[in-house]
């Protein structure tokens, strides 16, 4: 008989199942401004805490407080909450044209818009995103054109991507905007492979890598880890933990261990980790990392903490798996409000100019809608002629031939 | 023209590229300093450098999926995974990006990469270092697969895979790495000298993706082949006497369709010899299209000599590869059929 009882093993649950109050006691969140800000060439070693704490600056009063809370520029600051309402307009139109049935499919980001958007100003012409599927304000706050992007959504003769992709997964080279892969986290390592090139051809552009908490299990992030620790490139390695993998929480992916930031340690790569529903956080701390990069010293990798408010996509109904007020539960608050606040304490805006460019986005957003249903919808007005092409860059025979079989 | 091996033509296949084109660079694990375990990379950090010439972590998957992020940049990346029995912890890199990018991204993005991997058995590597995985490719639109049996076409496609837009997989044959093999386990590789192949041209040339080679006319039978297994077929076809035309694939996908069509129309017969199992292997796959095309042309039906259905085993090898007596036999059989 062994001296030892049976042996157990664990699977994590979540604070919360529908029918429970929502509960995020396990998040420690550290009041506004009192996380330090190193100097950019810092020693990875010496900033270790930061994966574990949360930089945070603005705070419930709505000011901007602390060492990250550097001078952001009028101009970019209003254009970030613009961007940020433009996009919960599109998101919500979006949902609407997948109900209506007019696209198969739809992927919200609801209470993350500030990341992508807080990041993206910080970058420069020329560099490169390498994205997941929840990152719509990258393009959102660029000039990217509306009625292209609902295009790409329907699938329709438009789309620029001639029908080929699942909806919301884009493509732009011109807005630094990587082709989206539906197998997750494959991304990543192609952002550290771009950063190498660029630096191998002596260019100035960098990479940002983006994957969710959930696919930080792939190993393709494990890869881009190494090979960032081993070169060194100029990449900004971007995990927005949005505590939801479809119904799987954050510890499934190992969250409940080690903060994802904390993964970096064991390649030697600095670390933070961010409250990213505060936009002048994520500028800053983007601004840090992007500095970083640009200037030698290597990746960054960052976690952004969030909430995914919305389903996972149009396929799923998170009444299934958490508490139903678990989103209002959140203790990091909207990104949207927060910024509102902000800007109104600042006297840059007001709650009047908030409604009116609520309304002034919903409508701009509706005619891009209409334009855009004008090329079809549901895949209509594309063309079967279009499965063919792109396979190779020149269509070798055996596809001529298949072509032709189809008969177009 | 110069007497080269395999390796020595890769390597010059590698060296003549990275001096063109400072976009080409390389690496994969021990191709640096050490100049790759079989030595296709020696020299070349010396002389080109080691940003453009670097040791990769034993990561498969981050060593294409670094190469597919610089192709997109705009390098052409040439990088070697050790073998190609490791090359599947990077198959979803290969097939799920590199392959599809250009598509998905309707040519906003591409990914001119190769991918070069030592393939085959015959030389007691076991399971881990035997295998030909070849048709886990053919099956993957948006992909080129290629394999020479030769040093001249080795450099000459390895060169025109360098400069093609659209991401190869580059198998390299290892039983052919230091010369033609003449069929039998208990004799080595014969040295290149004098074999026409092993006469390699100095400087640039390609040798054309998706040409099938005609390595020997015949009349009787037409035998379809590609990397080592070229040697096994000219040995049976030598020991039985039996006229047969022995085609070299060299690229399996895209496929030269045609120069086997008219072959089988000419000859009536056809054979199919490859190392890898026979199940769905590439051979299932031409044995189809001959069928589609040359039915009415078949005097015997379509047989293939194969790798068997088992993982590749260590002791008996010489069992498990096709060998010019599982050759001829069969050979010989579909003479017999009328």
């Amino acid at each position: 008989m062994s001296e030892h009882g049976p042996l157990s093993f664990n699977v994590p649950e979540p604070m919360g199942r529908p029918g429970d109050e929502p509960d995020f006691s396990y998040l420690d969140v550290p009041r506004a401004g009192t996380v330090r800000k190193p100097p950019v060439d810092v020693d990875h070693q010496d900033i270790r805490d930061l994966a574990r704490t949360m930089i945070r600056v603005l705070n419930r009063d709505g000011d901007a407080v602390g060492e990250w809370a550097d001078p952001v520029e009028d101009e970019t600051i209003l254009h970030a909450l613009r961007s940020m309402i433009r996009t919960r307009a599109f998101d919500e139109r979006m949902m609407t044209l997948q109900r209506q049935g007019k696209t198969s499919f739809y992927m919200k980001c609801t209470g993350e818009e500030a990341i992508a958007i807080g990041q993206q100003l910080a970058l420069a012409p020329g560099d490169m995103n390498f994205p997941t599927y929840r990152q719509q304000g990258l393009l959102l706050c660029q000039d990217y054109p509306l009625v292209d992007m609902i295009s790409q959504i329907l699938s329709n003769a438009n789309d620029p991507l001639r029908g080929r992709q699942l909806p919301v997964m884009y493509s732009s080279k011109k807005h630094g905007f990587f082709s989206i892969s539906g197998n997750l986290g494959t991304q990543y390592v192609h952002a550290v492979g771009w950063a190498m090139a660029s630096a191998i051809k002596g260019d100035t552009k960098i990479a940002t890598a983006w994957i969710g908490d959930g696919s930080t299990a792939e190993s393709d992030f494990h890869a881009a880890l190494v090979n960032a620790s081993v070169y060194k490139p100029p990449v900004v390695l971007n995990v927005v933990n949005n505590q939801w993998a479809i119904s799987s929480f954050q510890g499934i992916a190992g969250g409940d261990s080690a903060t994802f930031a904390e993964r970096a340690h064991g390649f030697g790569i600095p670390s933070l980790r961010v409250d990213g529903n505060d936009w002048i956080a994520v500028y800053n701390v983007s601004r840090w990392a992007i500095e970083r990069a640009r200037r030698n010293l290597g990746p960054t990798l960052i976690e952004w903490v969030t909430y995914r408010v919305a389903p996972h996509s149009t396929s799923d109904d998170p009444a299934r798996y958490r508490p139903r007020k678990e989103s209002d539960a959140w203790p990091l608050g909207d990104p949207v409000l927060r910024l509102k606040n902000h800007l109104i304490k600042r006297g840059l805006w007001s709650e009047d100019r908030h409604v009116q460019a609520e309304a002034e986005y919903a409508q701009e957003v509706k005619a891009a809608t209409k334009k855009a249903e004008s090329f079809g919808v549901m895949g209509g007005g594309s063309t079967a002629r279009d499965i063919f092409d792109d396979v190779y860059k020149d269509m070798p025979p055996h596809l001529r031939e298949q072509r032709q079989k189809l008969g177009v | 023209m110069a007497e080269m091996n395999m390796v020595e033509a890769i390597r010059d296949a590698l060296d003549i590229k990275m001096a063109q084109d400072r976009d080409v660079v390389v690496f994969g694990e021990d191709v640096g300093y050490f100049g790759g375990v079989f030595r296709c990379t020696a020299g070349l950090q010396e002389k080109y450098g080691k940003d453009r010439v670097f040791d990769a972590p034993i990561n498969e998957s981050g060593i294409v999926g670094v190469g597919i992020g610089m192709a997109t940049y705009g390098l052409r990346p040439c990088v070697e995974v050790q073998f190609a029995d490791y090359i599947y912890p990077a198959y979803d890199q290969i097939v799920s990006e590199a392959a599809r990018l250009r598509y998905r991204s309707a040519g906003d993005f591409t990914a001119p990469i190769t991918i070069r991997t030592p393939c085959g058995g015959g030389i007691f590597g076991g399971q881990t270092h035997s295998q030909s995985p070849e048709a886990l490719f053919t099956h993957v639109s948006g992909l080129k697969t290629i394999i020479p049996s030769n040093p001249y076409d080795a450099k000459g496609l390895l060169i025109a895979a360098i400069e093609d837009d659209d991401p190869v997989v580059f198998f390299e044959p290892k039983r052919l790495y230091n010369g033609p093999f003449d069929g039998h386990h208990d004799r080595p590789s014969k040295s290149w000298a004098g074999h026409p192949w092993g006469d390699v041209p100095q400087g640039h040339y390609i040798v054309p993706i998706g040409k099938a080679a005609i390595r020997r006319e015949g009349a009787a039978v037409t035998i379809l082949a590609y990397g080592t297994m070229v040697y096994v077929a000219e040995a049976a076809v030598a020991a039985t006497g039996i006229d047969a035309e022995i085609i070299d694939l060299r690229s399996l996908v895209p496929l030269d369709i045609e120069t086997i069509v008219t072959s089988v129309q000419k000859t009536g017969r056809c054979m199919i010899v490859h190392e890898a199992t026979l199940t769905s292997g590439f051979g299932a796959e031409l044995a189809a299209q001959v069928q589609e095309r040359c039915f009415y042309h078949l005097e015997a039906p379509i047989a293939r000599v194969t790798g068997w259905d088992t993982p590749y085993p260590h002791a008996q090898e010489w069992d498990y590869f096709p060998g010019p007596k599982r050759v001829g036999k069969v050979l010989v059989a579909m003479m017999e059929e009328i």
